[in-house]
């Protein structure tokens, strides 16, 4: 009755059988193992039905093999319902004659046990199955029930060492699902029987918090990933991320983004962060992170690319009206569809959870800069440790895409600021810090550069100032004495100013009195040089006069001696 | 032995006398194949109807391997399984009926002890 096939095909050891599963085929390294049952356990609603079933219809839509799906605990009207929400229309599968369900309805309480019998009715009805439809793949779910409905477990247990030999026998490619038992795989021990490739799926609840896991416990003759793996069903159906697998072997760019401050770029060597460098930005409540990941992904929008901005705080609605009053207008880039939200508590669902969404839309979205806005409302959810895994694993995925990524994070008061961090910022490439110094009566805000890895950068403190104009970063006021900031800075500049307007006006005046001193010393040089003048006139009338009195004299004694005629 | 009927009688209407006795009563037999357990559990089942019965039932035998699609309507995963369609409810005996006190337990033509 079995029909085998070529026995080419049977030699091949390690033939798989893909899955299409998204990431399970990574993991397996091609898949579950042709030909042979695989068993997928776990414990109630960690989603074995869906695996099996998933299996079964990418089977038939993208390899072409025609599938059976034995179910002992739900009717196929039950099955073809729940799936249905996942876009898998069994039905049309059942007409085309790809599919074939099957419900075993095993009732105890109708049952009478009276002598010998075996399961060859069962071997039949999958064996008809199998060959109408001409299927390639099995799915047994769950056939645990068996044991509930037959009473005697000796004949069971050497009937279901038959069936799996006889699914080998039948060249199918088979999942047995199980449900888990306590300090076993399964309740009744089917690791025992199917031991070629063994799945746990897992769903944990954690702070409240529920992740799917997954996690390959053996797979006899091949090579295949140990972890335990995040796994999330979404509209799509089971989705594993085999994300800790990447490793460092990111590539590096040296092109640079700008800040979208440009007296920040200009502390960041004069050009801004690197493309696909990974910037931190922490500081104390209020102290303008936001705004910080608000100017660099505006500046991003500004030159057409597209950004991400995934607050977990805020709504975009809010960001939107917050950011506006300082001269951000994100509402304009997100009806250009440059920047897209992603707005979700933390304790929506767990960090895997998280870590998945922002995949599926980094995916989806392409962006050029992705923030995180603050990713300190992670820890709500999880262990530093397991919080920390997964911006490591972020980190790593968006730079292997080459995305930009700024990341904030809510330093506590009364913390040692640098300290806090250590744990998250030394994954970061550049740090950025906000603070607040508090004097005078009044705070103001600080920002430095505390590291930028691979490019010169300035080790000034700068005043940063939220204006409705954007972000402005001014230089604080090194005077003798102190540094200061804000009104203080303000004071002793207008000091300085009022000093140089003093001198100024005392110069002026001093000038001023030196031009008029020049001026009256030249009028009285006129006045001298004109008297002088007027005098050598007087002289020479004076001189003409004597000279023309003493001809008119020697004349008229001329005169007079004629008239006397003297001799 | 594909589908037999077995009705050597003519079926007689049954005195309202019992509360278990109702007029006629409807078997299957699921086999796969004539394998000595099935050929034993028909044996056993067509001397219990003889004894207990007679002539108020009517007996079908139905071979798996010849016609694999009725496994389904009477969701019969073991052989040989008896089913007891009538009277209702259905009854399941599975097994080579060789303990005629459970098979009559089963039909509910006992009590249970």
């Amino acid at each position: 009755m079995a029909r085998h096939r070529k026995p080419s095909e049977r030699d091949a050891s390690l033939a798989k059988c893909q899955t299409g599963i998204s990431g399970l085929d990574d993991i397996t390294e091609g898949g579950l193992p042709r030909g042979r049952p695989t068993l997928v356990c776990g414990a109630a609603g960690s989603g074995k039905t869906l695996l099996a079933l998933e299996f079964l219809v990418r089977g038939i839509t993208q390899y072409q093999e025609p599938g059976v799906f034995l179910s002992f605990e739900e009717t196929a009207e039950e099955l073809a319902s729940n799936v249905a929400s996942l876009g898998f229309q069994l039905p049309v599968l059942v007409q085309q004659g790809q599919l074939t369900l099957d419900y075993v309805r095993v009732e105890r309480s109708e049952i009478e046990e009276t002598g010998e019998y075996d399961l060859e009715g069962l071997f039949v009805r999958l064996g008809a199955a199998i060959d109408g439809i001409k299927a390639k793949r099995v799915v047994l779910d769950t056939i645990e029930a068996l044991f509930a409905g037959l009473p005697n477990e000796a004949i069971l247990r050497s009937e279901l060492r038959r069936l799996f030999r006889w699914l080998k026998d039948k060249q199918v490619t088979a999942i047995i699902t199980g449900e888990q038992g306590e300090g076993h795989l399964t309740r009744h021990g089917l690791e025992e029987y199917i031991s070629d490739c063994v799945i746990v799926l897992d769903h944990r609840v954690q702070n409240q918090v529920a992740t799917r896991r997954l996690r390959i416990v053996k797979y006899r003759g091949s090579k295949h990933g140990t972890n335990e793996y995040p796994a999330l069903i979404d509209e799509h159906g089971l989705s594993v991320l085999p994300i800790s697998s990447l490793g460092l072997t990111y590539p590096v760019s040296t092109d640079r983004i700008s800040t979208g401050i440009p007296r920040l770029d200009a502390m960041l060597g004069g050009k801004g962060y690197y493309r696909g460098s990974s910037i931190f930005v922490s500081g104390t409540a209020g102290t303008g992170k936001t705004s910080l990941a608000t100017a660099f992904l505006d500046r991003v929008c500004r030159q057409g690319g597209r950004a991400l901005y995934c607050s977990f705080e805020e709504s975009p609605a809010q960001i939107i009206r917050n950011m506006r009053s300082i001269g951000y207008d994100l509402d304009k880039w997100r009806k250009a569809g440059r920047l897209q939200f992603h707005s979700a508590r933390p304790s929506l669902y767990g960090l895997e959870m998280h870590l998945a969404s922002l995949h599926k839309l980094v995916h989806e979205f392409k962006p050029l800069a992705v923030a995180l806005d603050p990713i300190t409302n992670m820890m709500s959810i999880g262990e530093s440790a397991e919080v920390k895994a997964m911006l490591t694993r972020l980190i790593d995925f968006l730079k292997n895409q080459g995305i930009t990524s700024l990341f904030t994070s809510l330093t506590g008061g009364g913390h040692d600021l640098e300290q806090g961090e250590v744990g998250i910022s030394s994954l970061m490439d550049t740090w950025l810090m906000v603070r607040m110094l508090e004097t005078n009566g009044e705070r103001n805000r600080l920002l430095y550069v505390l590291k930028s890895r691979g490019m010169a950068h300035s080790n000034q403190v700068r005043e940063f100032l939220l204006t409705d104009g954007g972000i402005q970063l001014r230089d604080v006021y090194v005077g003798p004495g102190a540094v200061l900031t804000g009104s203080a800075r303000l004071t002793q500049e207008a000091r300085d100013k009022a000093d140089g307007l003093a001198e100024q006006v005392g110069a002026a005046r001093r000038e001023r009195e030196l031009v008029q001193e020049h001026a009256s010393l030249n009028a009285q040089a006129a006045a001298l040089l004109a008297r002088a003048g007027r005098i050598k006139e007087e002289l020479q009338t004076s001189r003409q006069q004597a000279r023309r009195r003493g001809e008119a004299a020697s004349a008229d004694q001329g005169a007079l001696a004629r008239a006397r005629q003297a001799d | 032995m594909t589908t037999t009927k077995i009705s050597p009688r003519p079926l007689k209407t049954a005195p309202a006398k019992a509360r278990r006795t109702p007029t006629t009563w409807d078997l299957r037999l699921y086999v796969a194949g004539k394998t000595p357990r099935a050929i034993q559990a028909f044996a056993n089942l067509t001397r219990i109807c003889e004894e207990h019965l007679a002539g108020k039932y009517r007996l079908e035998v139905i071979d798996l391997l010849k016609s694999p699609q009725l496994a389904k309507g009477d969701q019969i995963v073991a052989v040989p399984t008896l089913v007891r369609k009538l009277p209702e409810p259905v009854r399941k005996i599975i097994g080579d009926l060789s303990n005629t006190e459970k098979v009559l337990v089963g039909l509910d033509l006992r009590l249970r002890s």
